[in-house]
């Protein structure tokens, strides 16, 4: 047993925080720190960052233009880059297609995409869930048809995270209806200026566009951008669903948060005295931080596994499910340190002078109010509990 | 980073989970758990034998091991068969005789037995409030729930002399011991000390206590890891096998999802323990033995009963073992400071 990190692992982690010291511009920090969309300006500026150093594309190996990392180097990055206040790498091109085509794709789509999605030139989107095929994904009814070289696409998309941003979608389309479900599915790239393709916008609970519906209306796409065997998309599907998902646990973000709700608490005056000093609330935030410092150290078990093994093992859905209630449990107290003064609609009160929260705490409600996605996306937290009950349960 | 265990303490583990498979079998240790004296004399003897004193003391105090790990490792499996023997009182007596000094071959050895008397009726976890008193090297009080006190040779008990804390050796025969059945098995005893004489064994032992407590708390969570861990194994096995409705009822979801939800705690609770254990004789002991202590009683309490309600009516049956386990997993929070003095503590120091 040894809970401590490597001299190398320590001097990286010296290195990762040096370079955000020097490189996070103020301007992204800030709009991190207050929480809230980012822009599409932000992101990709962020990006442009972290290519130039060669550290875009965390999960890739070197031959694509990866830094080569390991799980543990993976872990430290995602540690200092939550503690810089960086944004998150937006994961669809990097975290999701870029991993897929290093596994399924052709050399030439390869050579065409790979490069593109680290220098920014696409912004890719998820196209899986269906109005139909949520948690039941393997039911969607997406029809791609192929027509001499092309695919003729009908059907819709939804909760495609950031769609208003993207130039490319990659599709999971139903292309065989007659055998099992999961046997008659395919993984298509579709070009998102392709007549046939609109994107409606999403209003979220809290009032942000970060999701939108996609509709394909007979969208003509190569043949060639089919990725992998026709009706082996769910093959790829599910490696995606079990790579590199030792992230899973938001622990970095959970740290942050609550480093920031006990900040919060001492500025909040309630009965002449700081909340901090309310046993009650004082208690509440022990407790989180009691199960987060667990969650560390489960996350850094399973890393340790992965690093062993190769691969993570089917219990990083324990990360899913117990990171995301943690996460969960720091925003309600962030929001409900607050009182009412939560309760003004994000912005109502921006340049007039009568802020009620403090600084960098007006968005509390609607961060809680968006963080209860984390428990529904990524596979629900109740399917989580289906994988785990199959591969730790046995029954 | 390393999660494995190092090659000793691998085999410690496997040596202790043989023979405790072999011979502490669930139905014995019913046998010997709730009846006087609550423990195996012969397993103590043949437990000591094993190593399992040794490796809880450091090798300056004459043992093998001493750190958090080989504790959680020895506890972890006496967890596992919810083992009545008094090993805790023998790991918290052996950290406060290493603080001071002091020889302990006989109690490393199991020769002599050793339960340590801090808490008392109105003050069981915090020693600010105690009223046993040394007066002229002997002490006056009553020491309550002394675990492993109804089969101890000697008591380290605590007591204030003027202002100072102090730790007394006394000699069972020099007071009034009166042992009992624990409901969870395994026996204690009311310590009634009358003028008896005592040999000051460390003064000022505020540290030493603190020391000795975070120890036996890293045992208490790894033996209620241990437990959980069986218990739950055991409640999986029984949804695969019990039909109702023409079914297994592990084939229904409301239980599969409880049963996992079990796990994540379980795997919650490792984590801590291996915080704890690590932390162990450092600077921020108490504080990470604090967080131990707290998701160990949440994670045992949501353990046991669901455990007792995912059976039905044959956990609730004396027969079955799982319902020793549940009480077992429940009681170890009221050891040492249970989840809410224990939450109050990591509130307080933030």
């Amino acid at each position: 047993m040894d809970l401590n990190f490597t001299p190398e692992e320590e001097a990286f982690r010296q290195e990762v925080r040096d370079f955000f010291a020097e490189n996070l511009p103020d301007d992204i920090r800030d709009a991190v720190r207050r929480g809230g969309e980012l822009t599409k300006e932000i992101m990709e500026r962020y990006h442009a960052i972290l290519n130039k150093k060669g550290w875009l594309g965390t999960t890739w190996p070197k031959e694509y233009g990866g830094p080569g990392w390991g799980p543990v180097e993976r872990h430290i990055f995602d540690e200092e880059s939550c503690a810089a206040y960086a944004p998150r790498i937006v994961p669809f091109g990097l975290g999701m297609l870029g991993p897929v085509l290093q596994k399924f794709g052709t050399q030439e789509q390869k050579d065409y995409y790979l490069p593109r999605i680290l220098n920014g030139d696409d912004w890719w989107c998820q196209g899986y869930s269906e109005p139909g095929a949520g948690s039941d994904l393997a039911s969607l009814k997406t029809r791609a048809v192929r027509d001499g070289d092309e695919w003729v696409i009908n059907g819709q998309k939804t909760w495609t995270t950031l769609g208003q941003h993207a130039d490319w979608i990659f599709c999971l389309c139903r292309t065989d209806p007659d055998v099992k479900q999961q046997e008659g599915i395919s993984f298509i790239l579709v070009d998102m200026s392709t007549p046939g393709v609109e994107v409606r916008p999403i209003k979220l609970i809290e009032g942000g566009h970060e999701v939108n519906e996609v509709f394909f209306t007979d969208v003509r796409v190569p043949y060639g951008n089919l990725v992998g065997e026709e009706n082996k998309g769910w093959t790829i599907a599910k490696y995606l669903l079990t790579h590199e998902r030792t992230g899973i646990a938001g622990v970095g973000f959970s740290m942050l948060e609550l480093e920031e709700v006990k900040e919060l608490a001492k500025k909040v005056i309630r009965n002449g005295k700081p909340l901090a000093e309310d046993p009650l609330f004082a208690a509440r935030v022990a407790q989180a931080e009691i199960d987060l410092e667990a969650m560390k150290l489960t996350n850094l078990r399973m890393l340790f596994t992965a690093q062993k093994n190769g691969a993570p093992g089917p219990e990083t859905s324990i990360l899913k499910i117990k990171g995301t209630v943690i996460n969960q449990e720091l925003k309600d107290l962030g929001r409900r340190a607050l009182g009412p003064n939560a309760a003004p609609f994000p912005g109502s009160l921006a340049g007039t002078n009568l802020d009620v929260a403090p600084d960098g705490h007006a968005n509390n409600a609607a961060r809680y109010f968006n963080n209860r996605k984390t428990s529904i996306f990524g596979g629900s937290n109740e399917i989580q509990r289906n994988i785990l009950t199959k591969t730790m349960l046995g029954l | 980073m390393n999660f494995d265990l190092t090659e000793d303490r691998q085999m410690l583990q496997d040596s202790l989970r043989r023979y405790l498979a072999d011979k502490y079998t669930v139905e014995h240790r019913n046998k010997v758990a709730y009846e006087d004296p609550f423990h195996d004399d012969a397993k103590w003897t043949e437990l000591t034998e094993l190593g399992a004193l040794f490796a809880l003391a450091p090798e300056e105090a004459g043992g093998m091991g001493g750190a958090g790990f080989d504790i959680s490792v020895v506890f972890e499996e006496l967890g596992r068969v919810i083992c009545p023997e008094p090993v805790l009182g023998a790991l918290m007596a052996s950290r406060l005789m290493t603080a001071a000094g002091a020889d302990q071959e006989e109690l490393l050895s199991g020769a002599t037995k050793y339960a340590v008397g801090l808490g008392e009726l109105d003050a069981p976890y915090d020693m600010s409030g105690l009223t046993t008193t040394a007066k002229g090297g002997k002490l006056t009080g009553r020491k309550s729930i002394v675990y492993g006190g109804q089969a101890a040779d000697v008591f380290l008990i605590a007591a204030k002399d003027g202002d100072s804390l102090n730790v007394y050796e006394v000699k069972a025969a020099d007071a009034s011991v009166t042992g009992y059945a624990l409901m969870d098995g395994a026996g204690a005893a009311e310590v009634v000390l009358d003028d008896a004489p005592a040999t000051l064994l460390i003064e000022g032992a505020e540290a030493a206590i603190e020391d000795a407590v975070n120890a036996g708390i890293v045992a208490l969570c790894s033996e209620a890891v241990g437990a959980m861990d069986v218990l739950h194994k055991m409640t999986v096995d029984y949804l695969g096998q019990r039909k109702q409705f023409g079914r297994p009822i592990g084939t229904f979801q409301v239980l599969q999802h409880r049963a996992v939800d079990m796990l994540t705690e379980i795997e919650q609770s490792r984590s801590i323990v291996i915080k704890a254990a690590a932390e162990l004789g450092g600077p921020n002991a108490s504080r990470y033995c604090s967080m131990a202590k707290n998701l160990i009683g949440r994670a045992g309490r949501l353990v046991a009963e669901e455990a007792i309600q995912m059976h039905g009516g044959i956990a609730m049956t004396w027969e079955y073992p799982g319902s020793h386990y549940a009480k077992r997993i429940i009681m170890i929070d009221a050891q040492l400071g249970d989840t809410d003095y224990h939450l109050a503590r990591v509130a307080q120091a933030a």
